[in-house]
């Protein structure tokens, strides 16, 4: 058995590995699929379809569908494009995101990657839902009113750090991040150091006493659009 | 052949997008060349005498006067910009959203820690304008022609689309100028 | 924390083994006896079988039929389905409502009675219906309603509400139910006479790998939507490997509009459980599972008591039908409200107790499927197909139909048509004739396969009901000359709001979206440009979500689109204003004018 597995993105020749999927081996190749729900160490999820390639002609996750010989894969076309903004401007319109004040801002996946489709505002509208903030622990706040629902939080509690503090509850629209205790993150055996805490792509969940660290111009995304740092390395080099 | 006129308001906002527009620095020569401010609270020009090219709405819609003011501005003006994220979503105000106007206003004159109220009661003249039920984003309530994040925008945003539109070209802007904060 | 809350959980705990991948049966159990499954019940549950109990807390919170907080003892569930709708429903809904006194979603102030909607629960032909516990009670109007709180309020005893009962089994003595069948045609396979113990002979004397030949050389395809080859479907699970595999019977049917397993059920489950036999032998599995949907408790005792009769008769159990080694047996694992779980992989999760998610695909079923071993799911209807196969041949069986859509199919019909009821049909038929059939010549509208279906307009009514064109799951659902199709779109995508999993942001936001705009024009605050905004808001839903729900949840407002397009273009107008139409400042200003006391001098 070979162990290469040799596929198209977009006309270009990936080699892919067996076992892999199209965004890890995409990756591989300096090339970006967007994503929000996939993490780096973390297992694939499939939730925010941020990600969705065409393989064959039909739509998929790029983040579970795993590599598969002689498949032909459309990512960076103006029809996906304009899905993947559709999905983005609907997590803007689901929560509450107020980044004039949001801690995360300029390091922000979600604004990174509407940011990235050049999107000036959501077409859709706002749908303000009444969302629960818990600064109960000492050290680290949840803000409910950000939450993507990715579910990075719970797979890195779970398989990163050994514990289990985050799982969703309620279904539909009225799904929500829960911590394991009656009510309160601070019942729970979170620490600050954890995984689960610097999973989250947005400013859901947030160390406490960090604030606006560091100055705007320096961070993350203001200047170079989210991905760079994968497409670089196609650029660079292979 | 005349300027295009341009006018301004500020809606439920902070002033603080007028300020971004205003630190465009010397651009604004540069602008005034271009156009000509008519209703703004820039040259105190109260009412609309002229058709205007571009209305710039700063602030979401919080109270019945700045639905009157909007409606207005859509009808003096061949395009509206909502500048700024107040205007686009609603911005800090519209945190009271998921709140009744009842428990907003009880908060704000009665039971907030901060209140001094010795009257104990919430302010109701017929001057003041009555607050909607929620902040409204300005394209909720009339057709907005083009978005300007941020809070304020920079005022590179606010220049490049401004003179985009004055010179009829598209309005397109870079990376670096859209931003949500 | 309480005792006796604290020992009984533990008590129906350990009656599951503590075996956390039976939580639908721990949690289900709990909710019956304490009328909720509260935090406390939560901890000592996950404290007993080993989990976390936010773990608890999410599958809880998952289901309609599982509650944090009380429910009273007798919980009355109204179906306010469309059909139910176009029933009366209201009038019924309003009349309950006042003999209790509450509004629904609530429980009297004595605890005793809630009062909830439910979206379809299999009664469609006898539609207005509601369950009452798991009673079910159709052909409502207002003045049964107002006996039943009556009745109810002395006795409390739900069983005692039925006065009359159906025909066939739901006359049984473990079903004692009012529900009929409305069998109007009974065709030559699935609704045919049973031949107990014939299939299984027939299998038996073969090989496994024939008899998946023969559900392939029948050209089997699966009934429960999709319309996968099931002798394929087989075929790959035998070749996984795996220390077990397992059968799964899909009787969840929930897809609004469709009642005809409920029917099978009733008056045929030997031929299921044959089927799902069948099928344990040629894929190689020791245990068979039906997911019944909570929707359908009532049979259960029925149920049981064919399973039991079956083992007595060496039809499940050891060396079944005398086949040395061949050992087989069927469980029942019951739903708890949730359209989702009939989904194959969401239903996998609900019976390994997890929260009615869908899985990630691939690994499918075939290959990694309950507790992560190759399970073969199918429909009620599809083993029927099987056993009939096997009994008969499959020359007998694919003489029915069409080439692509070999044999009968069960449609379950309802709405404006005089012949509600079950109809076996060959494959291929046109819906010209099954409208015949069903007294609904006069239909303006029809939706085939439910609610993720197409709404059809009568310009082709002469297409064919089979997977290469007109491709249902069974629900034929028709709307006459006084119905408004958009309105039966907008009550769909409530549905599918209510229903949505919410793991994928497409499914979850973008039907609340396709709603808010579709609800815009029914107010006649509708533009033009709304309607490209509905159709590309749902080619995106339909496009990016991650299941079948998502994929086909917009397919009311498209095909309406398509096919209705002047009814929405009567709704739609070009403003020059320039205002919002929906904005209405008289309304957003109203709490401020009550307030002040005064009106606003801007509003009108
Ligand atoms: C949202 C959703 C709900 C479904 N509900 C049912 C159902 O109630 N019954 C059913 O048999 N199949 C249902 N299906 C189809 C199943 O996923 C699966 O395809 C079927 O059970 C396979 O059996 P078959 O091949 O015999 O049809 C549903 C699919 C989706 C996406
Ligand atoms: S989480 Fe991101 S998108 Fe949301 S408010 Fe914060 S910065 Fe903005
Ligand atoms: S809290 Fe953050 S990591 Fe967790 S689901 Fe929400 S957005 Fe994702
Ligand atoms: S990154 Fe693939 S679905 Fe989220
Ligand atoms: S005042 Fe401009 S965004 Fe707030």
């Amino acid at each position: 058995m070979s162990n290469t597995i040799t596929f198209m993105i977009d006309g270009v020749e990936i080699e892919g590995k067996p076992g892999q999927t199209i965004m890890q081996a995409a990756d591989e190749a300096g090339i970006y699929i967007p994503r929000l729900c996939a993490f780096k160490g973390l297992s694939p999820y499939g939730a925010c379809r941020v990600c969705t390639v065409m393989v064959n002609g039909r739509p998929q996750a790029a983040c579970t569908q795993p590599v598969a010989p002689g498949t032909v894969v459309e990512n960076d076309t103006e029809r996906l494009q304009h899905l993947r903004g559709n999905i983005v401007e609907m997590m803007f319109v689901e929560g509450n995101h107020y980044c004039m004040f949001c801690e995360k801002s300029g390091n922000c996946e979600l604004q990174a990657m509407a940011y990235r489709f050049g999107i000036a505002a959501p077409k859709y509208p706002y749908l303000f839902p009444e969302r629960d903030v818990d600064a109960s622990h000492p050290d680290i706040l949840i803000d409910r009113n950000r939450c993507i629902l990715c579910g990075r939080c719970i797979r890195a509690s779970s398989d990163l750090d050994g514990k289990n503090v985050f799982q969703f509850v309620g279904r539909g629209k009225d799904k929500q991040i829960a911590v394991n205790a009656e009510a309160r993150l601070a019942d729970t055996d979170i620490d600050v150091t954890d995984q689960a805490v610097s999973s989250c792509p947005v400013g859901a969940i947030l160390k406490k006493r960090v604030g606006y660290a560091v100055p705007i111009g320096e961070r993350l995304y203001d200047h170079k659009p989210i991905g760079s740092d994968i497409e670089a390395a196609r650029t660079a080099g292979s | 052949m005349a300027k295009p006129k341009v006018a301004t308001t500020s809606l439920c906002g902070c002033f603080g997008c007028h300020m971004s527009l205003l630190d465009i620095d010397d651009r604004i020569l540069k602008l005034v060349e271009l156009i000509e401010f008519h209703k703004s609270p820039i040259n105190d020009i109260k009412k609309f005498t002229a058709r205007c090219a571009i209305g710039l709405i700063e602030g979401g819609c919080c109270n019945d006067e700045n639905v009157h003011v909007l409606q207005d501005f859509r009808k003096n003006c061949d395009i509206l910009i909502s500048v700024g994220d107040c205007a686009i979503m609603g911005g800090i105000p519209a945190m009271r959203n998921t709140i009744p106007l009842k428990e907003c206003l009880e908060e704000a004159y009665l039971n907030g820690p901060t209140v001094y109220n010795p009257s104990g009661q919430i302010p109701n003249d017929p001057e003041i304008p009555l607050l909607l039920k929620q902040v409204y984003p300005c394209n909720e309530v009339v057709k907005i022609d083009y978005h300007l994040p941020g809070c304020p925008p920079p005022a590179d945003t606010i220049w490049e689309a401004l003179v985009a539109l004055l010179t009829d070209k598209p309005v397109d802007l870079p990376y670096e100028l859209i931003k949500y904060d | 924390m309480s005792g006796t809350l604290e020992n009984t959980v533990k008590d129906i705990c350990r009656s599951h083994s503590n075996d956390r991948t039976r939580m639908m049966d721990i949690v289900r159990e709990v909710q019956a006896r304490f009328k909720c499954v509260s935090s406390e019940a939560m901890d000592v549950i996950a404290a007993a079988v080993g989990t976390h109990r936010v773990e608890v807390e999410s599958v809880v919170s998952f289901y309609t039929y599982l509650s944090e907080k009380p429910k009273g003892k007798v919980v009355i569930r109204l179906c306010n389905d469309i059909i139910d709708k176009m029933h009366g429903v209201e009038r019924v809904a309003q009349a309950f409502s006042d003999a209790l006194g509450i509004k629904f979603g609530e429980t009297t102030p004595d605890g005793t009675i809630s009062l909830e909607y439910t979206p379809c629960i299999g009664l469609c032909d006898q539609a207005p219906a509601a369950l009452i516990n798991d009673v079910p009670v159709t052909d409502l109007h207002r003045s049964i309603a107002r006996q039943i709180v009556a009745d109810l309020k002395k006795h409390m005893d739900p069983k005692r509400l039925v006065h009359r009962l159906g025909d066939g089994n739901n006359a049984h003595e473990l079903v004692q139910s009012m529900v009929v069948n409305n069998i109007r045609t009974e065709g030559p396979m699935v609704l045919s006479p049973v031949n107990r113990g014939e299939a299984i002979k027939q299998a038996l004397a073969i090989s496994p790998v024939e008899v998946i030949r023969a559900v392939k050389t029948a050209r089997l395809r699966g009934r429960g939507g999709a319309g996968f080859p099931t002798g394929m479907k087989w075929e790959f699970t035998r070749a996984a490997t795996g220390e077990e595999k397992y059968v799964i019977c899909n009787a969840d049917e929930g897809e609004p509009g469709t009642f005809k397993d409920r029917v099978i059920l009733t008056e045929r489950p030997d031929r299921v459980f044959a089927g799902m036999t069948i099928a344990g032998y040629a894929i190689g599995a020791k245990t068979g599972i039906v997911y019944l949907r909570g929707e359908y408790a009532y049979l259960r005792p029925y149920l049981e008591h064919v399973l039991e009769r079956r083992r007595n008769d060496g039809l499940l159990g050891q060396n079944v039908g005398g086949k040395e080694g061949f050992n087989f047996d069927i469980v029942i694992q019951m739903g708890a409200g949730a359209y989702i779980c009939g989904e194959e992989t969401a239903l996998i999760s609900s019976c390994e107790g997890l929260r009615g998610d869908p899985k990630n695909r691939p690994p499918f079923p075939a290959q990694k499927g309950y507790l992560d071993c190759p399970t073969v799911v199918n429909n009620v209807e599809t083993l029927c197909c099987v056993t009939k196969i096997l009994e008969r041949g499959p020359g007998a069986f694919n003489e029915y139909g069409s080439q692509g859509s070999a044999g009968t199919k069960l449609l379950s019909i309802s709405g404006d048509c005089k012949l509600p009821g079950v109809y076996e049909l060959p494959f291929g038929i046109k819906l010209s004739e099954v409208l015949k059939q069903a007294g609904a010549e006069d239909a303006i509208a029809v939706q085939v396969g439910g609610a993720s279906g197409a709404m059809v307009a009568p310009n082709e009514f002469e297409r064919t009901i089979c997977f290469d064109d007109l491709a249902t799951g069974g629900a034929i659902m028709v709307f006459g000359p006084e119905r408004n199709v958009l309105e039966v779109a907008d009550y769909f995508l409530d549905f599918f709001i209510e229903e949505s999993c919410g793991y994928c942001t497409p499914c979850r936001v973008g039907n609340v979206l396709l709603k808010e705009r579709l609800d815009r024009i029914l107010a006649g605050h509708g533009e033009p440009a709304d309607l490209d905004y509905l159709q590309d808001l749902g080619e995106t839903i339909k496009t990016t979500s991650r299941c079948g729900l998502g994929q086909t949840s917009p397919n009311p407002v498209l095909t309406t689109l398509k096919n209705f397009r002047s009814a929405y273009e009567a709704l739609v107008k070009e403003r020059d204003d320039g205002l919002q139409p929906s904005f209405d400042l008289s309304e957003a200003v109203g709490d401020a004018e009550q307030i002040a006391g005064h009106k606003s001098v801007h509003a009108d």
